[in-house]
């Protein structure tokens, strides 16, 4: 099932990747490749098999109700590309 | 065709806040009001490497929540990862439940209007999921750019989806103000809705009346106040009986609601609806719950308001209306449970009427709540019992309620006592009075004798006044017909 | 016959100098970091090298063993592979997106290793977010195979392991999310292995695949590996799928004594699964394997057939869920909080695409556009739910053949190491030299990979063991005792790791 150019843009989108120009047609290839690889699962008849989402299939391990972190704002917006008042800033958020 | 042709289908979603000391699922502080950011451990602001870690808390309120519903509890439920970007979203998605919540299923019956026209109706629950809350964006102007706080990342929430079994906006309210009373009730939230501890998404659809399918529905993102709730379910269902009856049509969409106008307004439609992509979170195991922590949780609970109600009505013989009302919140059913305890069962009626009569009217006049009321049970309790053994009448009783209120003496017998409250029940100090009144008014005197019944009041009205109210009123009366006879 | 130089000896004679003082920790340090210097610059298998919090550390690991308060790894250099987060010291992934990222906090890997007083060299080289097989993914620049310079070291943890193999780092961690330790261990002739999920806390190391993902131990021999990985492992409260079991001493395992010294391995039942042994598999490598099993034999195990019927599938369902939860993990990187941020945009939603598009290198890019498909509205059933069933019938594969047999032997990978950029530009290539490693990583079970030959180009060649959940110490042993009396695990790449800095 090869993608077409617009679904690749819809995956960009929904990825938040800029894939622009040329690169749509080169991504598109590599994706359709990656894509013959994939579907070959569809050849194994996996009726009532259960999926498996975890190597160990235990349950969660559960944490008290305690409060236990400390203020490390300074640390952290040290490290922001740009903060200001103690809050993180991007362009303007339109709702 | 008219308004009255069409029936509004209506489905709520809650949020509600848990009230845990820390978030779901890191260390951080989940209390409300910190400056910006200082609540917002690494796995909160979602540094690389970074893990969740769930809370017991959080799960144990969802316990108690599904018990107060009669619902199902999984034995294992999981955590998704719904995947949206959002710069107040620090993982680039969301925790929540999807495919497999941890409450299933349950019902609520409300209350729905007042006096005759009140009736009750049963809401069922579709199910109950737990999930983080997102930061927030403060679109203040940073030099053209929006601040991000993250202290309300990862705060725990429990989502509340009921069926679609509302048919106005009157149930809705009702619907979402018994669940507001439940989750204090239980408490598992604070309830406060100016915070967001406590908001609603209202899913609104119409279809004509004897249709079965459901028309389109509109989702009313973000009612913070029943008010709003009411509103933009009259306002929405209203455009969209307008916009069918003109033959026009609509897509399902998201909508906000705007109180200064008290319209809704188009937020994205169902073609800009996210793909969230949801699947099972690698980093979770799925959670389960062992029936004995579910009794253990079971044991724990408070009684119930609809178990609280039957009592009342069968224990301390109170009408059903009196018993519904007392226990509209667990503040006020705890006032009245104490004020009774005090005063003794057999004066639960006299209770009741006070709480809900001159208690509440005080409180609402101060604008403050039950569990902060400067007169405490007890007080109020002292106060009943001499009305009960008819120490003051119902007039003085509230005057020295008033004296209590404002902090004028610990107790009503000590108020009583210094200002001289307590009736005159001496039979002979009333009878002094009494003709002391029938000397001074000749003229009142010869109208009741002429047949004037109502210048016996007056009369009555003037001993009353001699002895500043503390004369037994019925003593009074009879002493005058005699001595008039 | 020459003593060999301190930069080539296994840990424990390190270990041994540093007690009896023959050198210091610091004398150590400056040894390695010396050696990077002078042969880094050929091999780029570090990204970052901190001389002087190098030096800080070792000092610190010398008052601690002068105070007799050493423990085994005390004083001992190592490399960290770039994935792991490290306080205060650029934590990379070999990303442009994390190209300026100084971590405010240790993973717990790190954290433990500096708590038994460890030495740092630095962060080593690798694919970027560990997704690749050749360490030709990196920000950085590839890594150049110490054995033939010009030939990949495998991936994607092929920093650490080309610096183990060079003699840059007696020992260092790694990651292994489908093969990332096992896969470059054999490319570089060392000795690598990837425990039980869960054995290693995953907080703090920068996930590629939450449920695949693996901390991992390089050495040039499985005991160096033993001594790092009984350092790396032990629970940890900040990682759901931390697994609570006390820490085994598999040194202390794999010396202890063979009943019959002449057969040491008598007892043993080795599995080979006819479907490692298909077509693809190099005849070089087909024949090393197969004088490794000899070997074996040898020991006194016994070898037998048995049968992972869905190896096949382990590709297409490996690369479905590693890539779905790699497009979800990834998307925190989004320019807000830290990391990259473009330059130049016009809104909040083109400040993440091209923050993303410039952050991110291109077989990230690809990978997260797959994963995002494989989850999209409509496609989650036939891809996603179907690989995780897929996982399962592997898982299952394994546990019959574990009914039949103590260990499962085969290679390590279908080929040697590539010529840098021989895979060209279809992505799905490389995935297929996935092949033998993946299924291990589906099921979560623990496998080593250990030299056993080279090809006709001088390039070695690894035989993977991979062994039930929790028998790291069984696959030690076995390797260990195959290193007793074999030296493929001795051979060097001249003129590096014979040459003094």
């Amino acid at each position: 099932m090869p993608l077409s150019n617009k679904q690749v843009g819809h995956l960009a989108r929904l990825a938040r990747l800029s894939i622009t120009g040329d690169d749509v047609d080169v991504t598109r290839k590599q994706l359709d490749s990656i894509f013959v690889l994939i579907t070959q699962m569809q050849a194994v008849d996996t009726t009532g098999i259960e999926p498996m989402s975890h190597p160990q299939e235990l349950a969660a391990r559960l944490r008290e109700d305690a409060v236990t972190e400390t203020d490390c704002r300074t640390a952290f917006q040290a490290i922001a590309p740009q903060a200001a008042d103690g809050l993180y800033l991007v362009p303007k958020v339109i709702e | 065709m008219s308004r009255s042709d069409w029936e509004i289908v209506i489905g709520l979603e809650i949020h509600a806040q848990l009230n845990t000391s820390a978030k779901i699922f890191s260390g951080a502080s989940a209390a409300f009001g910190a400056q910006p950011n200082v609540q917002a451990s690494a796995v909160d602001i979602a540094l690389p490497g970074v893990l969740p870690v769930l809370n017991r808390g959080v799960v144990e309120r969802a316990i108690r929540f599904g018990l107060a519903l009669g619902s199902h509890i999984a034995p294992k439920s999981v955590f998704a990862r719904k995947n949206y970007f959002y710069p107040d979203l620090p993982k680039g998605y969301q925790i929540s439940q999807f495919e497999f919540p941890v409450v299933q299923g349950g019902i609520i019956t409300v209350q729905v209007g007042e006096g005759e026209s009140a009736y009750e109706k049963p809401i069922r629950l579709t199910r109950a999921h737990l999930e983080e809350d997102a930061g927030k964006s403060i679109h203040e102007d940073f030099r053209g750019m929006s601040g991000i706080d993250l202290n309300r990342a990862g705060t725990p929430l429990l989502e509340i989806v009921s069926e679609p079994d509302m048919r106005s906006s009157a149930e809705a309210v009702a619907y979402a103000r018994a669940m507001h009373a439940l989750v204090r009730w239980i408490d598992i939230c604070d309830g406060n809705m100016q915070e967001g501890s406590f908001r609603c998404d209202a899913n609104v659809s119409v279809r004509k009346k004897g249709v079965e399918a459901l028309g389109t529905r509109r989702e009313i993102k973000n009612l913070n106040s029943f008010r709003f709730l009411q509103q933009a379910i009259d306002f929405e269902a209203g455009w969209q009986i307008e916009t069918l009856e003109d033959g026009s049509w609509f897509e399902q969409a998201t909508v906000l609601f705007d109180p200064t106008t008290g319209q809704t307004r188009m937020m994205r439609s169902k073609e800009d609806a996210h793909d969230y992509r949801y699947f099972p979170d690698p980093d979770l195991l799925p959670l389960v719950i062992e029936p004995g922590w579910v009794e253990r949780v079971r044991a724990s609970m408070p009684e119930l308001p609809t178990a609280m109600k039957a009592r009342f009505e069968q224990e301390l013989c109170l009408s059903a209306q009196d018993a519904s009302a007392l226990t509209t919140s667990k503040e006020t059913a705890d006032y009245f449970q104490a004020a009774v305890a005090a005063a003794g069962t057999v004066h639960a009626k006299l209770c009741a009427n006070w709480v809900m009569g001159e208690l509440a009217a005080c409180l609402n006049r101060a604008g403050l709540e039950i569990a902060t009321a400067p007169v405490s049970p007890t007080q109020l309790a002292g106060l009943l019992l001499r009305i009960a053994d008819g120490s003051i009448s119902n007039a003085i009783a509230r005057k020295v309620f008033e004296a209590l209120w404002s902090g004028e003496g610990a107790d009503a017998d000590e108020i009583i006592e210094r200002e001289g409250l307590k009736q005159v029940t001496d039979n002979s100090a009333i009878e002094a009075m009494v003709e002391e009144v029938i000397a001074a008014n000749p003229k009142s005197v010869e109208e009741f004798r002429a047949g004037k019944e109502k210048a016996l009041n007056a009369l009555v009205g003037q001993v009353m006044k001699a002895s500043r109210g503390k004369a037994n009123p019925t003593q009074v009366n009879d002493l005058m017909r005699c001595k008039l006879n | 016959m020459t003593l060999a130089p301190l930069f080539d000896v296994p840990v424990s004679a390190l270990r041994r100098a540093l007690d009896e003082k023959e050198i210091s920790s610091v004398e150590l340090a400056n040894l390695f970091l010396d050696r990077i210097d002078a042969f880094n610059p050929g091999l780029n298998a570090f990204i970052t090298v901190d001389r002087e919090r190098t030096l800080v550390e070792a000092r610190a690991a010398d008052r601690r063993i002068a105070r007799n308060e050493a423990g085994p790894l005390t004083g001992i250099p190592l490399a960290h592979k770039d994935v792991f987060c490290t306080e205060g010291v650029l934590t990379t992934c070999a990303s442009k997106m994390l190209s300026n990222f100084v971590s405010p906090y240790d993973a717990h890997v790190v954290s433990l290793l500096k708590r038994a007083g460890a030495v740092s060299l630095g962060k080593t080289n690798m694919d970027e977010f560990a997704m690749g097989s050749s360490s030709e993914t990196s920000y950085y620049g590839p890594v150049n195979n110490p054995w033939k310079i010009g030939h990949v070291p495998g991936g994607s943890s092929g920093g650490s392991a080309a610096a183990v193999a060079a003699r840059l780092a007696p020992i260092a961690t790694g990651t292994d999310t489908g093969g990332s330790v096992r896969q470059p261990a054999a490319f570089c002739g060392i000795t690598g292995i990837k425990p039980t999920y869960g054995l290693i806390s995953r907080y703090g190391m920068v996930a590629y695949a939450s449920s695949l993902d693996q901390g991992g131990a390089f050495g040039a021999s499985a005991g160096d590996c033993a001594l790092l990985l009984s350092a790396m492992a032990g629970f940890d409260m900040r990682d759901s799928t931390s697994l609570d079991r006390p820490v085994e001493d598999y040194a202390a395992e794999i010396g202890t004594p063979a009943s019959d010294p002449a057969r040491p391995l008598a007892g043993l039942t080795i599995g080979v699964p006819r479907e490692f042994f298909s077509v693809g598999l190099g005849d070089e490598t087909h024949a090393s394997i197969e004088d490794a099993l000899a070997q074996y034999r040898a020991l006194g195990a016994s070898v037998r057939d048995v049968s992972l019927p869905n190896t096949r599938f382990a590709i297409p369902a490996f690369y479905v869920i590693a890539m779905a939860e790699a497009s979800s993990n990834l998307s925190r990187f989004d320019g807000v909080r830290y990391g990259y941020r473009a330059t130049k945009y016009a809104d909040l939603v083109d400040m993440y695409c091209k923050s993303r598009s410039e952050g991110f290198g291109a077989e990230v890019q690809r990978r997260i556009l797959t994963g995002t498909f494989v989850l999209s509205h409509g496609y989650y059933d036939a891809y996603y739910l179907q690989a995780q069933k897929l996982r399962r019938l592997i898982a299952e594969d394994f546990r019959r053949a574990f009914s039949e047999c103590d260990l499962v032997a085969g290679p390590a990978a279908p080929m040697t190491a590539w010529a840098l950029g021989a895979m060209g530009d279809d992505p799905v290539q490389m995935y297929l030299a996935d092949i033998y490693t993946t299924p291990v990583n589906l099921a979560g079970l623990p496998g080593l990979s250990h030299p056993c030959g080279f090809d006709a180009a001088g390039l070695p060649i690894g035989l993977q063991l991979i062994g039930n959940y929790f028998s790291e110490a069984r696959l030690l042993t076995a390797a260990h005792r195959f290193q007793q009396v074999t030296n493929w695990h001795l051979h060097r790449p001249a003129p590096i790791a014979r040459a003094n800095a």
